[in-house]
C-alpha cells in the first residue's frame, strides 16, 4: 500500500532505495527533514556537518572514492556550498552525487527568496524538479543514474510546498551499490588550470548530451488536451496550474536544466497560446525566448512569492487578481517561546540601548516588538564579521555601545571565521554566543557544541570557551541570561574592555526535554502596581487585564524570568 | 470530488499531529491525499495553517479562500482569521481557547470581542472547550485529539477508522488518555 510521506521524507526514501551510503548536510528550513529521515536508515552513514560547504565537500569526497552520496540544504545554504559545487561540476563523480536544495518562495522561514535554478545554469549542472512526494522519490533515483551515466553532480530542487507537503508514495526495496575500486586520476580529480581546461571541454560536451537526454526522457511529458491554451510548468507550479486550468494542454517539466528545447518547440507548434507558469524568476521563460519560442510568462504573473491556482487562472484569463487586503484582525507573528533563554539576553541589550548585530536563528526574533533589540540581520555568521565592519567604520565609542549575538550552531557554521578576523585585525568587538545547547529554529538538531551526533550517539564536544581562547580572545566569560543583573554587569564590563570579548550566554532551549522549571508563575494582584515592566520582556504567557498583569498557566513554563524583572516582588511561583 | 479541510491554530498547539491523524484516516479510506504543513520560523507561536485535501485525484496541496468544506480552528482568533476559507455551505469547528498574540500583549491591538457571534452570522459553527475537556480527561495536551473527535463526527467517515488512526499516531503510553479525549470530542 502507498504511504503518505512528506516530500522531504520521500527524498530520503529515494536516497535509501538508490543505495546511497554517505549523506552530509546542514539543517535549514524547508530541507531539514530530509537528513533527519535519512538518519533513521542504518545502511546510510549520515551526519550534520558544520556548514553547507563542508557538507558538500564531504559528499564530493565520498563520491570521488565511489560511494553514492548526497548533501541537502536550503536555498541560502547553496550560496555557502557554491564553491565546491562549481568545481565538482568539473571533476564529475565516482559514485553518484546528488545535491538537494529547497527554495522558499513566500519566505515562510527565510531571509530572501532566491531562485536556485540559476545555480544549475551557472554551475553547468543538470537539475531535476519534482512536483509531489512520488516524484521526489523517483527523481532522486533517476538523479543517481544520470549522475553516474553523465559523470556529473545532479541538483534536485524543491520548494517549500513540495518539501513540506505530504502525498502518496509506493515504497520499493533498496538496491545496494557496493563501492567499486578507487583509482587515482589526477587529470580528472585535481583541478589545477591545466586539468581544469580539459575538464571544461568535457563539461560542455556533457551538457549538450544532457540536453538530448532531456528531450528523450519521460520526466518531461506532454499532456495534450484542449490545444487553445498550452502551459509549461514544473514543480508545485504544475500542480497549481493543473488545478486552475484542467482543460488546458500541459508540458510538465521534470528537468529544469538543461531544458527539453525540442519538446518545448514541438509543444509550442501544437497549441494556440503558450504560457510558462513558474514561481520566482523567469528561468524557463527566458530560455524559451532565447530559443525563439514565443511564450507568455512574467508579463502576466508576478516575480514575488508563492502562486495559487486562483492567481494562475486570473493571469491566463486576463482577469484582475485581488491580493488579500489586511483584515483588521490582529496579526499573530512568531514569538520567542515562554521560557526562552534568549529573552533574558535581549531584555538586557535593550535596557542598555546597544546596537545589536544579529544573526540567523530563533534569536532573530529579538528584532520583534516589544524587545525590538536587533539592528541588523543578513546571513549566517554575519553578526560577528558585520560588527567588526561597524566598529572599524565608526571607531572606539561605537564599539563600546554595540554587540553581536549569534547562536551556538551558527557560530560553528560561520561565526568562528569572523571572530578570528576580529582577533587578527586588531578589532575590538563584544560577541555574545547564545549557547542554548541545540540548533533551535530548525527543530532541535545536534551540532558540534552539543556532544551528540545526528543519531544521538555521544561524541567529542567542541568547547566554545577553549575555542575562543585558542584563537586569541583573552576575555571569555560564561553568564546565565536569566540572572539578568549579573548578565548586565558582564555585558557592561566587556563593552568597556579595549580588546575583543566573548560572552557565552548559557542556558538550554526551553523546549528541550530535560528542561523543567516546575510550577508556572503567578501574579499577586495585591502587590502588582500595573507598571507593565513584566510586559516589556515579550513573554506570550503574560497579559494585562483590569490594570494588572496576569499569567496564563497553560502557557507559562515557570522559567521565572519575570519574577526577577518585577520591582515589587509581585510575581512568584504557583504552589506546586 | 475533492474534500478540503483547513486546520488553523497557533504554533505549538499540536496541529501537525491532527493533520497526520486526518491523513492516515483518509489514506486508509482509499483516497488520493495531499497535506500541506508549516514548519520552521512561523511555528514559534505564530499563526499556522495546515491543508488536508482528499478525493479521487488531488493536484494542488493548498486550499484557497471559500473552498474549505470544514475549517478546524484550534484557537478563537485564528478561527476568525480562518473564516474566509469556509465555502458556502461549509462549517467551522472552533476551540474556544484564547491565546493572546504579541500585538495584543503589547497593547498595540485588541483581542476582538464577539468572535463566536461574528462567525455564527456567516456559517455553521460548532464550538468546543477542548482545553477544558482535555484537562478533565487528564492532560491539556490532548486538546488536539478532542478536536479530532469533533471533526470525526462531522466527517462522514466511520468512527472506527478514526480510532485506528489515533492508535497509530499517538505514543502508546498516552493512548488511553487520547482515546478518552477523542470520545469526548466525538460526543459533543
Amino acid at each position: 500500500m502507498k504511504k503518505l510521506m512528506l516530500g522531504n521524507m520521500a527524498i530520503a526514501r529515494g536516497a535509501y532505495e538508490a543505495g546511497a551510503s554517505v549523506v552530509s548536510s546542514y539543517p535549514g528550513t524547508p530541507s531539514t527533514e530530509i537528513t533527519e529521515n535519512i538518519a533513521k536508515y542504518d545502511e546510510i552513514y549520515s551526519e550534520w556537518a558544520t556548514n553547507e560547504k563542508v557538507a558538500t565537500e564531504v559528499a564530493v569526497g565520498a563520491s570521488i572514492v565511489g560511494a553514492r552520496s548526497m548533501t541537502c540544504m536550503k536555498h541560502v545554504g547553496l550560496n555557502v556550498a557554491a564553491d565546491p559545487l562549481f568545481t565538482a561540476s568539473y571533476t564529475g563523480v565516482g559514485g553518484g552525487l546528488v545535491l538537494v536544495v529547497a527554495d522558499d518562495p513566500g519566505m515562510h522561514s527565510s531571509q530572501n527568496e532566491q531562485d536556485s535554478r540559476n545555480y544549475a545554469k551557472a554551475a553547468k549542472l543538470p537539475m531535476l524538479e519534482p512536483a509531489d512526494s512520488g516524484d521526489c522519490k523517483e527523481f532522486v533515483k533517476l538523479a543517481y543514474d544520470i549522475s553516474e551515466k553523465y559523470d556529473t553532480p545532479v541538483i534536485v530542487r524543491l520548494t517549500t510546498r513540495v518539501a513540506h507537503s505530504q502525498s502518496l508514495v509506493a515504497e520499493e526495496e533498496r538496491i545496494e551499490k557496493p563501492l567499486g575500486t578507487y583509482e587515482k586520476n589526477i587529470g580528472k580529480n585535481v583541478m589545477m588550470p591545466a586539468m581544469a581546461r580539459g575538464r571544461h571541454v568535457y563539461v560542455e560536451k556533457r551538457m549538450a548530451e544532457l540536453a538530448e537526454f532531456a528531450d528523450n526522457s519521460d520526466i518531461n511529458a506532454i499532456e495534450y488536451n484542449d490545444k487553445k491554451i498550452g502551459i509549461i510548468a514544473s514543480g508545485i507550479a504544475y500542480q497549481y496550474a493543473k488545478e486552475a486550468m484542467p482543460e488546458a494542454s500541459f508540458l510538465k517539466i521534470g528537468m529544469v536544466h538543461p531544458l527539453p528545447m525540442g519538446k518545448i518547440k514541438e509543444f509550442a507548434k501544437n497549441v494556440d497560446k503558450l504560457y510558462v507558469v513558474e514561481e520566482l524568476d523567469p528561468f524557463i521563460e527566458e530560455a524559451c525566448k532565447v530559443n525563439g519560442v514565443d511564450v507568455i510568462g512574467k508579463d502576466v504573473f508576478t516575480l514575488l512569492g508563492e502562486y495559487t491556482p486562483e492567481l494562475i487562472k486570473a493571469g491566463i484569463m486576463g482577469e484582475k487578481y485581488e491580493e488579500k487586503q489586511p483584515s483588521g484582525i490582529p496579526v499573530r507573528p512568531p514569538v520567542m517561546c515562554p521560557g526562552c533563554p534568549h529573552r533574558g539576553v535581549f531584555h538586557v541589550l535593550k535596557k542598555l540601548g546597544l546596537t545589536v548585530s544579529g544573526d540567523i536563528g530563533c534569536y532573530t526574533l529579538g528584532a520583534a516588538a516589544p524587545l525590538a533589540s536587533i539592528d541588523v540581520c543578513v546571513c549566517m555568521g554575519a553578526s560577528v564579521s558585520g560588527l567588526h565592519g561597524m566598529t572599524k567604520a565608526r571607531g572606539e565609542e561605537f564599539s563600546k555601545k554595540s554587540v553581536a549575538v549569534i547562536g551556538d550552531s551558527t557560530f560553528m557554521h560561520s561565526g568562528i571565521t569572523g571572530l578570528i578576523d576580529i582577533v587578527y585585525n586588531k578589532g575590538n568587538a563584544t560577541v555574545i554566543i547564545l549557547d542554548n545547547a541545540i540548533t533551535g529554529m530548525t527543530g532541535h538538531q545536534q551540532n558540534p557544541t552539543t556532544g551528540y551526533t545526528i543519531k544521538g550517539e555521544e561524541t567529542r564536544r567542541v568547547d566554545i570557551e577553549m575555542l575562543a581562547k585558542a584563537i586569541g580572545v583573552n576575555r571569555v566569560t560564561v553568564a546565565d541570561p536569566f540572572e539578568v543583573d549579573e548578565f548586565e554587569k558582564v555585558v557592561k564590563a566587556e563593552l568597556e574592555a579595549a580588546e575583543p570579548s566573548v560572552i557565552i550566554a548559557r542556558r538550554p532551549c526551553a523546549l528541550l526535554k530535560h528542561v523543567n522549571y516546575g510550577a508556572p508563575c503567578k501574579v499577586d494582584a495585591d502587590k502588582c502596581k500595573g507598571c507593565k515592566m513584566c510586559m516589556k520582556i515579550g513573554c506570550p504567557a503574560i497579559t494585562f487585564k483590569d490594570g494588572k498583569a496576569i499569567i496564563d498557566p497553560s502557557q507559562c513554563n515557570g522559567c521565572g524570568l519575570c519574577t526577577k524583572i518585577c520591582k515589587f516582588g509581585a510575581i512568584g511561583k504557583q504552589e506546586a | 470530488m475533492v474534500t478540503n479541510i483547513v486546520i488553523v491554530g497557533v504554533g505549538g498547539q499540536g496541529t501537525l499531529l491532527a493533520s497526520r491523524i486526518i491523513g492516515s484516516v483518509v489514506v486508509d479510506a482509499g483516497y488520493d491525499v495531499k497535506v500541506s504543513e508549516v514548519h520552521g520560523m512561523s511555528q514559534r507561536g505564530g499563526s499556522v495553517i495546515t491543508y488536508v485535501r482528499y478525493g479521487d485525484k488531488v493536484n494542488s496541496p493548498i486550499i484557497t479562500e471559500k473552498n474549505a468544506d470544514i475549517v478546524l480552528a484550534f484557537e478563537k482568533l485564528e478561527a476568525l482569521r480562518g473564516l474566509d476559507f469556509v465555502k458556502i455551505g461549509g462549517k467551522i469547528i472552533v476551540n474556544t481557547q484564547e491565546i493572546m498574540p504579541m500585538p495584543v500583549v503589547t497593547g498595540a491591538a485588541k483581542y476582538p470581542e464577539g468572535i463566536i457571534e461574528t462567525i455564527a452570522d456567516k456559517c455553521e459553527i460548532i464550538t468546543a472547550d477542548a482545553s477544558k475537556i482535555a484537562l478533565e480527561v487528564g492532560n491539556i495536551k490532548a486538546a488536539n485529539v478532542v478536536l479530532i473527535g469533533v471533526l470525526a463526527k462531522n466527517s462522514g467517515i466511520e468512527k472506527e477508522k478514526w480510532i485506528e488512526a489515533v492508535k497509530t499516531n499517538v505514543p502508546a503510553k498516552f493512548l488511553d488518555l487520547n482515546l478518552a479525549a477523542f470520545e469526548k470530542g466525538y460526543n459533543i
